[in-house]
């Protein structure tokens, strides 16, 4: 945990050196890489009137753009949830040969460009390709498609959640398993009585992450998308579609949203963490 | 005896928690294991628990052979260093855990929590959540969630550990009293010689995974039977406590 | 105390709960002969299969099969097409903007994080927290909103297009944009490395030493560097993997201008909508095997840190 504790000594004076150059370095850093460029999505915004924002980000398009975005991300987003708590569980519960491989492999979609991933993904999935074919039988389409969409985003979305869930999973007191086992409780009663809502606060962070990271993806998703108007065009896409129209007003007003709907996000999920952290003293 | 340990040898990665120990303990008694740390008394513990198989010798629980009977089934309350309590579940939850696993009626559950928490005088604060409760009202719930299926043995691993010494004392002997009430048999762990012998009527004294010496704390003190408990024994802090408990 | 005697005689006295114990136990102990076998450990087993059973086969399929797809699409044409492919002048190109690209980010991010860092772990002030919130917020926004709020400065209808232009800077659909668009994505990467190793170290050795009268960049090289050198390895792993990778953003600053703004991924984008796909699966090979050395890096380090 970190210590917050008063850095003055008893004259007032900081002790430690390297404050007002650390403080100029950062806040000019940040400002200038950071806040005075998002600071101009705010502006253009401002130049755009309230019905003429409405008029973009109710339109028919742009609506069904949020809503593929957001469903395939909250879809992706709960696969994750059970894939990466199955991940976890076994890279911390279980020793076995390749643990140790499997537990670097978990990274590769922060390594992998999304571009990279995104054609290999559409390659696979598609109808001619190893695991397309194989759906394609039955009459399933993956590739532009929604699932197609679904499966990029779970594919940038897995390490979210297990690299959430691992530490705390090492951390967690087997005492209470026990505690329950000499209670007589199940397996099954243990897992979602004792263990599970230990996990519960970082299998939400991991959630929430994965869940941003979906509405915003880009490189891996827009690629398997195959783009059609109305069925399968993600947000991000559509702000890169007014953008080549030369059409900054709607894009910003498009982007906007999509900003406000992850701050909201983060919100809510740092709220329910924090009240979860209240039993975390005991 | 109730709780029968007959050479019972255990290693963990070839380190060596239990040599050969045997002892024995009379149903009612109330046991201390007493040692330094690492010297094997948690293992024991909970060996006898099932929460630990011993690679050789017997476990016997009122005469039944408990080996390859897991721990829930051996009829015992545990009592966790830390408690374990559960910290997403209220205190009355934690309590009806046992009795709502083997799926006791609503009624049931309702009465037996009721009752424990009277015993353990914290009516008031059933609905209250563990990070919500001192350390010692914390002990209690974790005394009370043990002893809700009605167990036959109850075993517990440091149950002061946790505690301020300021209440150490008071909780030592309002724990007593309560298992002399219930009448159950009980084994602790305990490093501090003091804690045993206020609380104990038969000492095992453990070190380097071997049992030094059994005996009850007068024994002990006036009779020690090893270089090792002679040592790690002061018989003269024994005598002042002996003092100060006729006061 | 009162309620205490009155609780304990209550059940002293309570003869249901004792035969409610008998009870139990008696059935208890009872029950328990039958029982031969610990039922807990073959279902235990059981379990423990299946579940690395499905987690191999998730990684497998979610992880390992496109880095195949990529390399034997790469090779399908023969090894002399892929040759070609890889030494093709644009590619070249692409490939040193993206080395430029990542080390800009790599070096502006490192000395950025470090400072960062130290302020956030070594001093208490106002705004702490929201300072850290700020930094993190690459984190949370679309790449493309990331290229975008640069073209909505730097651009012609940004607020200091019109200055740019008056001074013949180029910023926007150029190299300066890709190199801005990069850092900005990668900017937390470096910093959130190194916060937890130095709040975890605290302040103390960095305070005696300035008690001693050691200068600020002595303190720092002496002391603070030596705790966080694994983690800034570490962070700065991250930030070149992410760097390097780099699409959405890029993508919209860049104007995808071959041989000048084009980056080895916005390349592979180009390729393969040309449906020359064999050569964007060449170029996507070069990036895997970036991408593979720097887990395998990323995992000694963590090994290294570890000890």
């Amino acid at each position: 945990m970190q210590q917050i504790v008063k850095v003055k000594n008893k004259k007032g004076v900081r002790v430690i050196p390297g404050f007002g150059l650390s403080m100029g370095v950062t806040v000019t850093m940040l400002s200038v890489f950071v806040l005075i460029p998002l600071a101009s999505i705010f502006i253009s915004a401002g130049q755009l009137s309230f019905r003429e924002f409405m008029a973009v980000v109710v339109s028919k398009q742009v609506l069904s753009g949020y809503r593929v975005s957001l469903s395939c991300a909250f879809l992706a987003a709960l696969v994750n949830v059970i894939f990466g708590l199955i991940l976890a569980w076994v890279l911390v519960r279980y020793d076995f040969p390749g643990r140790r491989v499997m537990d670097g492999l978990i990274e590769l979609p922060f390594a992998l460009p999304t571009a990279v991933a995104g054609i290999a993904l559409t390659y696979l999935y598609s109808d001619k390709g190893w695991i397309g074919s194989l759906f394609a039988k039955a009459g399933i389409k993956i590739a532009y498609t929604r699932i197609g969409i679904t499966i990029a985003m779970i594919f940038v979305g897995i390490p979210f959640v297990v690299r959430a869930v691992q530490p705390v999973l090492e951390k967690l007191d087997i005492q209470y398993e026990e505690a329950a086992m000499m209670l007589g409780a199940g397996k099954v009663r243990i897992f979602f009585k004792v263990i599970l809502p230990e996990l519960f606060p970082a299998l939400l962070a991991g959630f929430g992450l994965a869940f941003a990271r979906g509405i915003g993806e880009y490189g891996s998703v827009v690629f398997i998308a195959g783009n059609i108007p109305y069925k399968t065009q993600i947000a991000p896409l559509l702000i890169m579609i007014k953008l080549e129209q030369y059409n900054y007003a709607d894009a910003t007003a498009i982007a906007l949203v999509l900003l406000l709907l992850s701050f909201l996000l983060m919100l809510i999920i740092n709220s329910v963490q924090l009240y979860m952290q209240k039993f975390s003293k005991g | 005896m109730y709780v029968e340990m007959k050479q019972i040898n255990k290693t963990f990665d070839g380190f060596l928690a239990s040599n050969n120990v045997s002892f024995g303990i009379e149903k009612g008694h109330l046991a201390a294991l007493l040692g330094p740390s690492g010297s094997g008394k948690t293992t024991i513990l909970r060996m006898i628990a099932g929460l630990d198989k011993p690679d050789s010798g017997d476990i016997l629980i009122n005469g039944v052979k408990v080996n390859n009977l897991p721990g829930s089934k051996r009829g015992i309350g545990f009592v966790f260093q830390n408690y374990a309590l559960f910290r997403y579940m209220t205190v009355a939850d934690n309590i009806a855990f046992g009795l709502k696993v083997q799926k006791k009626s609503k009624a049931e559950i309702k009465s037996r929590v009721e009752e424990l928490l009277e015993l353990i005088s914290m009516q008031e604060l059933g609905k209250r959540y563990p990070h919500q409760l001192s350390g010692g009202q914390r002990q209690r719930v974790a005394f009370a969630r043990a002893l809700a299926p009605n167990p036959q043995l109850l075993l517990l691993d440091e149950p002061f550990a946790a505690i301020d010494a300021k209440v150490r004392r008071e909780l030592r002997t309002w724990l007593k009293e309560m298992i002399e009430r219930v009448g159950i048999t009980s084994i602790f762990v305990t490093h501090d010689q003091e804690e045993a012998m206020e609380v104990a009527d038969t000492i095992i004294i453990t070190n380097q995974g071997s049992i030094e010496q059994i005996g009850t704390p007068e024994e002990i003190c006036k009779n020690p039977k090893t270089d090792f408990v002679k040592d790690f024994i002061d018989t003269r802090r024994y005598e002042a406590l002996k003092q100060l408990m006729n006061e | 105390m009162e309620t205490y005697e009155k609780g304990m005689e209550k059940l002293a006295m309570s003869e249901k709960i004792r035969t409610y114990q008998q009870d139990i136990v008696g059935d208890g102990i009872e029950s328990i002969q039958k029982v031969k076998e610990p039922h807990g450990d073959n279902s235990g087993r059981a379990v423990k299969y299946a579940l690395i059973a499905v987690s191999v086969l998730f990684l497998f399929v979610m992880l390992v099969l496109p880095l195949i797809v990529v390399i034997v699409n790469a090779l399908r044409d023969g090894w002399a097409v892929y040759i070609r492919s890889v030494r093709d002048e644009y590619t070249v190109k692409a490939f040193w903007l993206t080395v430029l690209a990542t080390v800009a980010a790599a070096t502006v991010n490192t000395f950025f994080g470090i400072f960062a860092a130290y302020l956030i772990s070594k001093f208490y002030f106002r705004g702490r927290q929201l300072l850290v919130t700020l930094i993190d917020i690459p984190f949370s926004i679309s790449p493309v909103i990331a290229g975008l709020i640069f073209i909505l400065t730097f651009g012609n209808v940004g607020w200091m297009g019109d200055f740019l232009k008056a001074h013949g800077i180029k910023i926007v659909f150029a190299v300066p944009g890709v190199i801005l668009a990069t850092i900005f994505v990668t900017f937390p990467f470096v910093f959130r490395e190194l916060l937890p190793v130095m709040s975890a170290q605290g302040k103390d050795e960095e305070e005696a030493a300035g008690l001693m009268g050691a200068r600020g960049f002595t303190i720092f090289r002496r002391i603070t560097l030596p705790h966080i050198k694994w983690a800034l390895l570490y962070g700065v792993i991250l930030c070149t993997a992410r760097a390097m990778g780099e699409f959405g953003a890029v993508s919209v600053i860049s104007g995808h201008l071959r041989g000048k703004t084009n980056t080895l991924p916005l390349h592979v984008e180009i390729l393969y909508n040309e449906f020359n796909t064999t050569a964007a699966f060449a170029v996507s090979s070069i990036l895997v095997i970036l991408a593979v050395l720097i887990l395998i890096a990323r995992n000694i380090v963590e090994w290294k840190q570890k000890k």
